[in-house]
């Protein structure tokens, strides 16, 4: 599996990034990507913007490690993770994850399986922007959950 | 020496980001802990938090996790990219 991650202040381009997905692989059945995007309502609050803080060098180090992992449970030709820091504002690109391989049911789960073990593991920090002033989001334990049963499937 | 650093709502507790302390007689991150409120006794109520989560050299740790002389150990808080 080719894996490439990126962290990254610059807007990302989804045709640039799925044109690679397509590349040089004749064998591929299916690329899934998945685009998350800023919101601008959180917790009932409108939010102006966020700032994304993270932790430089750990974050590139955690991103390579969710891949890897990601490329052990399914088969993959190619997985990108591409996540942007700094400021942003509602309705920007926030992170993308791309996944081809031969079939749909790998590449699917592929890019499930990053996002829940980015949002629990990958060392980012929001802090939004709101009219009450700027406030740090809290984790969600809903995000911890979601990355559980990626566990489960260890004990299968 | 044990460069510590902080992130994100713990940075903006402390109003710091970094500091060094001496690895003599730490063994865990947190050994490392108790030294910082030792050394500073004003970050003690931030600091005495459990919520937050500690990496050594990059990577995620546990409290009792061991600590060396030249590591780089980061305290946070739980993680909310995505």
């Amino acid at each position: 599996m080719k894996l490439y991650v990126a962290v990254q202040t610059e807007d990302f381009a989804q045709s640039k990034l799925y044109r690679q997905l397509r590349q040089d692989c004749p064998d591929i059945g299916a690329i899934v990507t998945f685009t998350g995007l800023v919101r601008d309502i959180n917790l009932d609050t409108t939010v102006g913007g966020l700032y994304l803080e993270h932790y430089p060098g750990m974050t590139e180090k955690a991103l390579n490690a969710i891949g890897e992992e990601a490329g052990q449970r399914w088969q993959l030709q190619q997985l990108l993770i591409l996540h942007r820091v700094g400021q942003l504002e509602p309705s920007d690109q926030i992170v993308f994850v791309g996944a081809n391989s031969a079939h749909r049911g790998d590449a699917f789960n592929a890019c499930e399986f990053v996002m829940d073990y980015l949002k629990t593991r990958a060392p980012f920090w929001k802090r939004e922007t709101t009219v009450e002033g700027d406030r740090w989001v809290d984790a969600r334990a809903s995000d911890a959950e979601s990355a559980k049963r990626w566990q489960r499937d260890d004990r299968d | 020496m044990i460069n510590v650093k902080f992130f994100a709502r713990l940075r903006d507790l402390l109003d710091t980001d970094s500091v060094d302390l001496n690895s003599e007689s730490l063994h865990t991150a947190k050994d490392v802990i108790d030294q910082l409120i030792k050394d500073y006794p004003h970050w003690q109520d931030a600091l005495s938090s459990t919520q937050w989560l500690v990496a050594i050299n990059q990577t995620m740790a546990q409290p009792n996790s061991p600590v060396a002389d030249g590591d780089e150990v980061a305290f946070f808080p739980p993680v909310t990219g995505g």
